[in-house]
């Protein structure tokens, strides 16, 4: 009885109908994509029945149409440009700092000893505090934004390289250590590759640090950049303009991490593929 | 036949800054293995045996006493001492062919001779067609193959491995036994393995250590005097029993004596 039915159950998911296959291999686009699509449809359907002032919601539509009068204009695309030089700057920045300076304070204790203060007092500091004397410092162009977006970026990479330096197993060294390898052999064959994923997780954390950073700043103290857009949108009630300034940061982001991930995916070939739980 | 391991007098303490004791791990413990033989050391779990080899393998400098190999006294990790390790711990990153050329790479010796090297281990080992999987493509019974040859490939004069076989299947674990006699013959090494299952222990060695625990010492050796190559049958041997018997014996009674001692359980793990 318990083969025929496991045969009868192989035999059905075998042959399943072309639509529920095809339902099954983008169940996560259509799911995600579906309720994406309910949200804007809703938001349309609010805005335009009347219900909500459209000054307070904008719509999907009227967002589309800002955004294509903006890009008539012309003048977003200075803005754009301001804004992505300061986002490239301060988050270059922060990777050329942060994964060196997270590595050496993992590895050498007596680094970490005295640097651990200033890094720990920086990472609870709100950032947006130093804001009036970043402006003293840099002036209200891209680079003081580019430092605040440096200084929300580079603290999450550093620690992550940080802590996973510090958390390389136990078991790996013992071998490097029974193989008689050299310090930097163990530092390039056991710490280095046992911290790229960590490293990966404070990449993607400080991305949308260093966009919020130049955010922040822009709407602070600026005389250009999509958060000054923004904050000009928004004081003079151009709701549609605002959603659409946010709309280009997120996609800012997302594209971003997406750039990352396939980095990511291309380093970590050895990984087992795991927690893909349906 | 001459003596190719000597361990004299090793003593190990451990100081606990928690408790301010100082716990003795080893106690004098003596062995010595012969050029080509093969010495088990069996006990009960915390006895020890797993820190002496660390020891024997120079990741633990010893408080008194010294290990030598070929006469020559050795105080650190060396060319001289493989380690085939408990848990595989292969590095996942590295193909299998990788992971077995890695001590030969810390040595500093040349990509190409170190990839021929290694083929001829991996292909002792059974794992040919498989240079280039991941460790986590791998069963459990192949990564500790991969594990042997990454010890074999270095040409020790002594193999030290540490409890290679315990986290695999019973099945596994004999099929792997029977290998492991087989790589023996072919590659003609002096090996110390570490183990807490008696028959494998006696199925394998030529010898056999009976560790007693707290503090770890050698409470007696042995000798196993089966014919070679042996089969797996031979586990269902009366004179397989007899000695399965003895050292069950020997073991049993030092654990009766511990908890009639009542000692404290704040060993550091063997």
């Amino acid at each position: 009885m318990a083969t025929a039915e496991i045969e009868l159950d192989a035999g059905a998911s075998a042959h399943p109908s072309t639509l529920a296959r095809f339902y099954r291999e983008h169940e996560r686009s259509i799911i995600g994509g579906g309720t994406l699509l309910a949200v804007l449809l809703i938001w349309e359907g609010v805005a335009r029945s009347g219900l909500v002032d459209p000054l307070f919601l904008s719509s999907p539509i009227q967002i589309v149409k800002a955004g294509i009068d903006l890009f008539e204009g012309g003048e977003i695309w200075t803005h754009i440009q301001v804004s992505g030089s300061e986002f490239l700057l301060g988050y270059a920045l922060s990777v050329a700092i942060g994964i060196p300076l997270g590595l050496a304070t993992g590895w050498y204790r007596r680094l970490s000893y005295l640097l651990g203060p200033f890094i720990d007092a920086l990472n609870a500091v709100p950032r947006l505090t130093l804001m009036p004397i970043i402006v003293i410092w840099f002036g209200i162009g891209i680079w003081s934004k580019a430092v605040v977006a440096f200084l929300g970026a580079v603290l999450p990479i550093l620690i992550a390289t940080n802590s996973g330096v510090r958390t390389s197993e136990a078991r790996y060294l013992q071998v490097a250590r029974s193989f008689s390898a050299s310090e930097l052999k163990i530092f390039t064959s056991i710490i280095l590759p046992g911290t790229v994923p960590f490293i990966f997780t404070g990449l993607k954390y400080g991305i949308g640090r260093a966009l919020l950073g130049v955010v922040v700043g822009e709407l602070y103290a600026a005389t250009a950049g999509l958060g000054y857009m923004i904050g000009e949108a928004g004081d003079t009630f151009q709701t549609s303009v605002v959603f659409f300034g946010v709309l280009i940061f997120t996609a800012t982001g997302l594209v971003s991490v997406g750039v990352l991930d396939a980095l990511e995916r291309r380093f970590e070939t050895w990984r087992p593929k795991a927690g893909a739980a349906s | 036949m001459a003596v190719k391991l000597e361990a004299r007098d090793i003593r190990l303490e451990y100081y606990q800054p928690r408790t301010d004791t100082r716990l003795v791990a080893l106690d004098g413990v003596n062995l010595t293995v012969m050029d080509g033989e093969f010495v088990s050391i069996v006990g009960p779990s915390g006895c020890g045996k797993t820190t002496f080899l660390s020891v024997v393998d120079g990741l633990i400098a010893a408080t008194n006493g010294r290990v030598m190999v070929n006469g020559r006294v050795v105080s650190r990790p060396g060319p001289d001492r493989a380690v085939v390790f408990q848990d595989a711990s292969l590095l996942p990153w590295r193909t299998v062919e990788r992971n077995v050329v890695y001590g030969l790479e810390c040595l500093g010796i040349a990509d190409a001779e170190a990839k021929a090297r290694a083929r001829k281990f991996i292909d002792m080992v059974g794992l040919s067609g498989f240079e280039h999987h991941y460790p986590h493509e791998l069963s459990g019974g192949m990564q500790q193959r991969v594990n042997l040859a990454r010890a074999l490939v270095m040409d020790p004069e002594v193999l030290l491995m540490d409890e290679p076989f315990a986290a695999l299947d019973a099945q596994t674990r004999e099929g792997m036994q029977e290998e492991l006699l087989r790589i023996w013959l072919q590659a003609k090494k002096t090996v110390l393995f570490i183990t807490h299952q008696i028959d494998e222990a006696i199925y394998l060695s030529d010898r056999v250590v009976v560790f007693s625990g707290r503090p770890g010492r050698v409470k007696e050796i042995i000798e196993v005097g089966m014919e070679r190559p042996r089969r797996l049958t031979v586990k269902r041997e009366a004179r397989f029993h007899a000695i399965e018997d003895r050292i069950w014996g020997l073991i049993e009674e030092d654990l009766k004596s511990r908890i009639a001692g009542d000692r404290p359980p704040d060993t550091p793990r063997d």
